[in-house]
């Protein structure tokens, strides 16, 4: 499997809340970077999981399975998880999917962060 | 003056008449005609010899809408040296039906296989049983192409058809990720279906790898669970269930051709 392309940090928001900001592509080889961002989001408590896909560059099927699987986990430790900083192109691909029905979309940060803190 | 266009003949954001605010923040991305246009009903076109029924009107549905328990299945087959990934894909999608086990039939476009494509379907579920449903091409390029399910199929989610290389190797693959729709379908897929499905794939690769060359193709299958939960809030999706619809259409179809006779009469 080629390596994966893409980047993703952590940051604690506080209150339970952390931002993972994406960098770069989204396929299947990125599993053990979602992950690894996961768990460091995880370990720092987080019961809200907001990815920020401001940087995303590309996007396939296998991505988006890799999403389902990260929502499966995050459903069964009952974590949430949003998104912010889609494209129009991305948000289209969320909602043919019906990604959008289990990740809640929002405009940007500051909506998503607030939404999370309500 | 010689026009630029981005891969796959994608547009750059000046040419439809984004301003450059808005071109930088997102530009157009490298993927953007690989993915079909979002549908929100699919639509049916008639295709001779095939049923064609449980298809139009049926919204698409993912692993978060399915019933069962999620499983993620991978069959690989080393189709060896004499094609690229990119060929054998070319070569797949030009061909896909002719790969399929004997009794099942896929009746899509004749162009092959393009994003946003619907696709008929008539699949022996054994013991005589036809179910008719269909596929949604959901994303396709040269190096793969993925096919998700509507409302009625046997399963909620898709399936990725994909080619890359592993030294001088090319290796083909179908990757499944679903959840049974409905408690029905749950039921069939434990008593059977799994094995079935798996039989399924296992013959299409095989085929495939016969016409790419390859003297005695071997397939790898890899089953997961991702969730061996069930989704109960989507019980009711049985309601869709085109294996129950197709029995029905069956033995309801001498009346409906009596009633058209009489009416025509």
């Amino acid at each position: 499997m080629e390596a994966p392309a893409v980047r993703m940090d952590v940051r604690q928001a506080g209150n339970g809340v952390a931002v993972v900001d994406i960098k770069g592509e989204v396929t299947a080889a990125c599993e053990p970077v979602l992950m690894a961002a996961y768990e460091e989001a995880e370990a720092g408590g987080a019961r809200r999981l907001v990815l920020n896909f401001g940087g995303l560059e590309y996007m396939n099927s296998g991505g988006i399975g890799m999403l389902v699987t990260l929502l499966v986990r995050a459903n069964r430790q009952r974590q949430e998880l949003a998104a912010f900083g889609l494209s129009d192109h991305y948000r289209e691909i969320f909602e043919l999917t019906r990604l959008d029905e289990a990740i809640t979309i929002y405009d940007d940060e500051a909506s998503a962060l607030s939404a999370a803190l309500r | 003056m010689a026009q630029q266009t981005g891969p796959e003949g994608v547009t750059s954001g000046e040419r439809i008449g984004l301003s450059v605010r808005e071109s930088q923040a997102h530009p157009v991305p490298r993927d953007a005609g690989s993915w079909a246009a979002k549908v929100d009903r699919l639509e049916a076109p008639d295709r001779a010899g095939i049923r064609g029924t449980n298809v139009t009107g049926r919204r698409l549905t993912g692993p978060v809408q399915g019933f069962g328990k999620m499983w993620q299945k991978t069959y690989r087959m080393n189709a060896g040296t004499r094609c690229s990934p990119q060929s054998a894909i070319a070569t797949w999608k030009a061909h896909f039906p002719e790969f399929w086990p004997r009794g099942n039939r896929f009746a899509g476009p004749l162009a092959g296989i393009s994003p946003g494509d619907v696709a008929l379907l008539d699949l022996a579920v054994g013991g005589g049983v036809k179910l008719s449903t269909g596929v949604f091409v959901l994303n396709a390029d040269e190096d793969s192409f993925t096919l998700m399910t509507p409302q009625g199929h046997m399963f909620a989610g898709w399936i990725t058809f994909s080619a890359d290389q592993s030294g001088l190797d090319t290796f083909v693959q179908a990757h499944v990720l679903m959840r049974a729709n409905d408690p029905l379908y749950e039921l069939g897929l434990a008593l059977g279906g799994h094995r079935k499905e798996d039989m399924f794939w296992m013959q299409t690769l095989t085929a495939l790898g016969e016409r790419l060359g390859v003297a005695d193709p071997v397939v790898d299958t890899r089953t997961v669970c991702i969730d061996s939960r069930r989704q109960w809030r989507n019980a009711r999706n049985i309601w869709h269930n085109a294996a129950v619809r197709t029995m029905l259409q069956t033995l309801a179809a001498p009346f409906r051709g009596r009633r058209r006779t009489q009416r025509a009469s």
